[in-house]
């Protein structure tokens, strides 16, 4: 509420020549309209993203990016933090249309074909050469900001000849443990069952059995995962292959490797997307040109140890990493219309 | 009637939110197919086995704290047996992962009891993946709360009778025949139902110990059909069943209860006669070391983490007391809803017990109160969010919906710790408190309180643990903003930072250590247990 | 000064049926007697309200006392055992009396105090019940009911535990207060001697009815009723005991 308001509406009363009352009636009314407007006017937009929790965490690329777009754009970012991926999806299904949500960021891609069918996605309006990743992109709902292999991740110290493939995991020795994560429960779980259905097919089943052997035990979720694997309980555990980069950077730990398959490593892309019914698209887009553009990447390698979508500089770490010889992925509609009957199939191989 | 109306009120409330959650859950999809979920052969599977875990977790827990509970109120002055009850406190407030990795380290593969067997030369054991390793777990988690819980029914014992016992020769075998296994017969179908049902709802555990699979239970099935299918048909039908055995699982275990009366005496609390032979001592040393042991060594494996993490760089980050405090403001908030909703729910049940002589309301009051632990916290959550979205910005409601549901899934805690307290005096004090005209407040504040102040201690402490601990609401309802102790854990740990993450699990258990002390020091006075 | 009249009231307990008619006037004591399961302690919680009668009338001063909750009915009633709250002290528990808040004014813990010092335990205002003796704790419960200035006061076995010379003071103690304060009382007891030492009039109660109420000597005296013998057996409770 500036000067100029303030006197006006003082010349104003005046002029009517009003009562005492009235006069400090009419500038009560014209203080709180100018407040109004005047508050208006200086508030900058507010772009709403919700993503997943650890995205915007201390050490997650949340901040950062929040400070570079804020700068960029004169507007104002808000994280809005859910679970995880499949919390994401879910939340935006609850809030329908309703959603304060402008930005979706953090699905992947075995759960796209069900977001674009909840109808509540805008095309992004990019064009898929924005990104490099080892396949064409075309999506027109989603635009990807990161992407990771999953891997088999051992403990050298403990594993003098880990497996070279998937067949060498599934059939090699079952006193050599491994800790993997449930596909009902944990994004990687669900990882690990696509990968062995990608190389194995219709012998997936079979496949599971043998490996069943091996298994330690399989976990709710990573963390529980990890967490076991670090404290040693098994050699191997399922995660990613830049898992070790953050032990190799951070903690000048080099005992942790990725195991690297033959047949290839089933890949993770993130992805994001703008919501239909959001109020401020012009916003959004320039968030997601923003996101494939360095300024945002340069964050994701050290922070969110994923792999960027276009080429930035890598840390060094990275060069020590496994390099996957084949990216496998199922298109989103394959891996969204058979996942419950191929959890089912799981469920019945790893039960007996 | 002025009796009822706290309790009527509580009631309203609680049905208000669950109800709402589950009206509102089901307003939002199909119609409901029961009968499909028999046909179903995998669900078939985990509703038997959540079954037979959840009764042999109860039954190796209860059997295994009678005798802790027994040598404990035998032994009641030794150096440092206030302490150990307070710890006995801990292991079921701890985040699930936390407790895991603390089991992991001490009877894991590479745990310490292998390590010290491989010392030994002796072949490592591999019991903590699979059922066995599930049934540790809950006794783990269990056995400390039923030694707690069991233990007040010692102290009831009038002074009188063990004079008689004394005068009449009785050992120490006859005492436990005559005296003790009736009383415990009175409170052990409460303190069973609240085991069961905790270990009927396990989820993480059952995941991760149970080795593959084969070991899931219903909640698994809620969840996947929650978060994975998106199918709320099939989760609210899966909670109901839930519920439903859950109820009659606490009906039947009621049904074998037997009320004893007591009365109460005036003198000063006497000692058992049989407290001298060197063979029950050794017994009774025994048992306490045992539990001692088993529950402490997992805790110390936390401990050691927690100073092995460097522990200095975590603990000057300003962000880690930040969240300290707004876990300290959770469980304060969550305690007291808890306590009020609950004592309303207790006068409500004294009224319908004494004055209306409708003992069978009564009973069916504290059933459905106790129920609430099997509401899964996932659907209750995402109910929550559907009833309240239609009214109002969940994201602004934040810290205070997440101590609402902590206080909701507290308050049976309270019904079963506070409720036996406060049975007892109802059955002594009833007539006076009538003639004199002491009704409501006034009763509350000066009858019933001061008799149930341990009681209450108890309750408060571990619903305000519990709900420092907690990571299912904060999960459901956490922002950036509104970082809890648990909540900034699980974010370390999702951020590979597991040293700094065994920190903050320190702290944490360091905090619910302390919010133990103080609200059972305050609150219950004298620190009995 | 209340005159208590109760009118056929019935009731069932178990298997026997009761049902009272009697009248107390103003001021008297009353002794009721008769052996176990009678109906003696029924009798006085039909009268305070703890039990419902099943029909008739129970009236102080003419004023029907149906409906009306026991702390609402002009009486106070002592019972056999838990009289008193065993975390509170004395001074508290006779306070309960005037206020169940025991919010006290300075002049309502002058009463307490009073009240204390006329039943002989003027120092024992901190005590707690467990430190008191059961003579003690009778009397603390007496001092209680003396601050309520109710006009009706109900004993059920008052002077069961103590011995005889505590028995005739403490009977002693009822008699000059109920004298001082204009109390009607009603006490129940197993031995004819209190009833004797005490009592105006004395009731015998059998099998859930009075069947014979009159001047304790009278009553004593009176060898026509076999249930009175029955109870009271040859030797009667004479003048020089």
């Amino acid at each position: 509420m500036g000067p100029i308001f303030q006197s006006g509406t003082e010349s104003a009363a005046a002029q009517h020549g009003g009562g005492y009352a009235l006069r400090y009636i009419t500038l009560a009314a014209l203080a709180f309209l100018g407040a109004m407007t005047g508050a208006a006017s200086a508030e900058p937009p507010v772009l709403t993203v919700y993503t997943y929790d650890s995205f915007v965490s201390e050490w997650g690329p949340g901040p950062a990016i929040k400070a570079d777009f804020e700068k960029e754009c004169a507007c104002r970012l808000d994280f809005v933090a859910v679970e995880d991926g499949v919390a994401l999806l879910n939340r935006l299904r609850l809030e329908g249309s309703t959603s304060k949500a402008d930005i979706i960021l953090g699905l992947d891609t075995s759960l796209t074909a069900e977001a674009a069918a909840t109808g509540l996605f805008a095309p992004h309006g990019l064009p898929g050469s924005s990104v490099k990743l080892p396949m064409t992109w075309a999506d027109p709902l989603f635009m990807p900001f990161d992407f990771g292999y999953f891997a088999v991740v051992y403990d050298s110290t403990k594993v003098s000849h880990p497996p070279r493939s998937l067949k060498e995991l599934v059939e090699g020795d079952p006193a050599e443990k491994i800790l993997i994560e449930d596909p009902r429960t944990s994004t990687p779980g669900l990882g690990l069952l696509l990968w062995v259905r990608q190389v194995y097919g219709d012998g997936a089943a079979d496949a599971w059995r043998k490996l069943k052997g091996r298994v330690l035990t399989v976990t709710k979720g990573w963390s529980e995962a990890y967490g076991l694997f670090t404290k040693g309980e098994a050699p191997m555990v399922l995660s990613y292959t830049t898992s070790p980069a953050y032990h190799i950077a951070v903690e000048n730990e080099t005992r942790y490797a990725a195991a690297g398959f033959s047949e290839g490593h089933y890949m993770q892309i993130e992805v994001a997307g703008m919501t239909a019914s959001s109020r401020q698209p012009e916003l959004a887009r320039r968030f997601l040109a923003f996101m494939v553009s360095p300024a945002f990447q340069q964050h994701i390698p050290t922070t969110n140890w994923m792999y960027p979508v276009i080429g930035v500089a890598l840390p060094e770490a990275f060069g020590q990493l496994v390099q996957p010889s084949k990216p496998l992925l199922f298109a989103p509609e394959t891996a969204a219309a058979n996942r419950k009957s191929w959890v089912e199939e799981w469920l019945d191989a790893m039960s007996r | 009637m002025a009796g009822l109306w706290p309790g009527a009120a509580a009631l309203a409330a609680l049905l208000l939110l669950i109800g709402g959650a589950f009206v509102a859950l089901l307003s939002s999809t199909g119609e409901l197919d029961p009968a499909g979920l028999l046909a179903d052969r995998y669900l078939r599977h985990v509703v038997l086995f959540t079954l037979g875990q959840a009764g042999a977790s109860t039954l190796l827990s209860v059997a295994a704290a009678l005798p802790v509970a027994r040598a404990l109120a035998r032994r009641s002055a030794f150096p440092g047996r206030t302490m150990l009850l307070r710890l006995f406190g801990l292991p079921l407030v701890m985040p699930t992962l936390v407790a895991i990795l603390g089991l992991a380290t001490v009877f894991g593969e590479t745990g310490w009891l292998n390590r010290l067997g491989q010392a030994a030369a002796m072949q490592p054991l591999h019991f903590l993946y699979g059922l066995s390793g599930i049934l540790i777990a809950h006794v783990f988690f269990n056995l400390p709360l039923a030694v707690r819980l069991l233990l007040p029914a010692w102290q009831s014992v009038p002074t009188e009778t063990w004079r008689l016992a004394a005068q009449l020769g009785m050992r120490s075998r006859h005492l436990f025949r005559v005296i003790e296994w009736p009383l415990l017969r009175q409170v052990l179908p409460g303190i069973a139902g609240v085991i069961f049902m905790l270990c009927f709802t396990s989820f993480a555990v059952v995941l991760t110990l149970g080795g593959g699979p084969r070991a899931a239970t219903l909640e698994v099935a809620i969840y996947q059909a929650l978060r994975l299918d998106f199918d709320i048909a099939r989760a609210v039908e899966l909670s109901l069943m839930q519920v439903a055995l859950c109820g009659l699982v606490l009906v039947l275990l009621r049904a074998w209860r037997r009320e004893v009366p007591l009365s109460a005496s005036f003198d000063r609390p006497a000692a058992r006669p049989d407290l001298g032979p060197w063979l029950g001592r050794a017994g009774d040393g025994a048992a306490i070391l045992g539990a001692a042991v088993f529950i402490g060594l997992p805790l110390a494996a936390v401990v050691s983490a927690a100073v092995a993490g460097s522990p200095g760089t975590v603990l000057i980050e300003e962000r880690l007391w930040r969240a300290a405090l707004r876990s300290i403001a959770v469980a304060g908030g969550a305690a007291a809803v808890a306590m009020a909703l609950g004592i309303g729910i207790l006068s409500a049940q004294r009224e319908l017990r004494a004055r209306r002589g409708r003992p069978r309301a009564a009973a069916m009051l504290e059933v459905s109160g106790s129920l609430i632990m099997v509401v899964p916290p996932l659907v209750l959550g995402v109910g929550l969010f559907v009833l309240l979205s239609r009214v109002a910005d969940v994201l602004a409601l934040g810290l205070g919906l997440v101590v609402a549901v902590n206080a909701v899934m507290g308050l049976p805690y309270v019904l079963r710790i506070v409720g036996p307290s406060m049975e007892r005096t109802v059955g002594r004090y009833e007539r006076l408190c009538l003639g004199l005209g002491i009704r409501g407040w006034n009763r509350l504040r000066l009858v019933e309180w001061p008799a149930s102040r341990p009681a209450v201690g108890l309750a408060a402490a571990l619903v305000a643990a519990l709900a420092a601990g907690d990571l299912g609401a904060i999960a459901l309802f956490g922002t950036e903003d509104n970082e809890t102790l648990a909540l900034l854990l699980y974010r370390l740990i999702a951020a590979y930072r597991m040293e700094a993450a065994a920190v903050v699990a320190g702290v944490l258990l360091a905090l619910s250590l302390g919010l133990f002390v103080v609200i059972e020091r305050g609150v219950g006075r004298r620190g009995q247990a | 000064m209340a005159k208590l009249e109760l009118e056929a009231v019935a009731f069932r307990y178990e298997d026997m049926a009761m049902s009272f008619t009697l009248a107390v006037e103003a001021g008297e004591c009353l002794a009721i007697i008769g052996p176990s399961g009678g109906g003696k302690t029924t009798l006085l919680n039909l009268i305070a309200g703890f039990e419902k009668p099943l029909s008739g009338r129970v009236s102080i001063d003419g004023r029907n006392l149906a409906g009306l909750a026991p702390a609402e009915r002009p009486i106070t009633m002592l019972f056999q055992e838990h009289n008193l709250f065993a975390h509170l002290d004395a001074a508290a528990n006779v306070g309960l009396g005037i206020d169940p808040g025991l919010r006290l004014t300075a002049s309502d813990r002058e009463r307490v105090g009073l009240a204390l010092a006329q039943v002989g335990l003027a120092e024992f205002e901190k005590r707690l019940p467990s430190q008191l003796s059961g003579g003690q704790r009778q009397r603390v419960a007496l001092a209680r009911s003396l601050v309520r200035r109710r006009p009706l006061l109900l004993l059920d076995e008052p002077v069961a535990a103590l011995g005889p010379a505590q028995r005739r003071d403490m009977l002693a103690l009822v008699n000059r207060l109920r004298v001082a304060e204009g109390l009607t009382t009603l006490f129940v007891s197993h031995q004819p001697d209190d009833a004797w030492q005490a009592a105006t009039r004395t009731a015998f109660v059998h099998d859930g009815r009075i069947l014979r109420i009159d001047e304790t000597r009278r009553l004593f005296a009176d060898r026509s009723l076999p249930e009175l013998n029955d109870y009271l057996g040859s030797a009667r409770p004479r003048d020089d005991n």
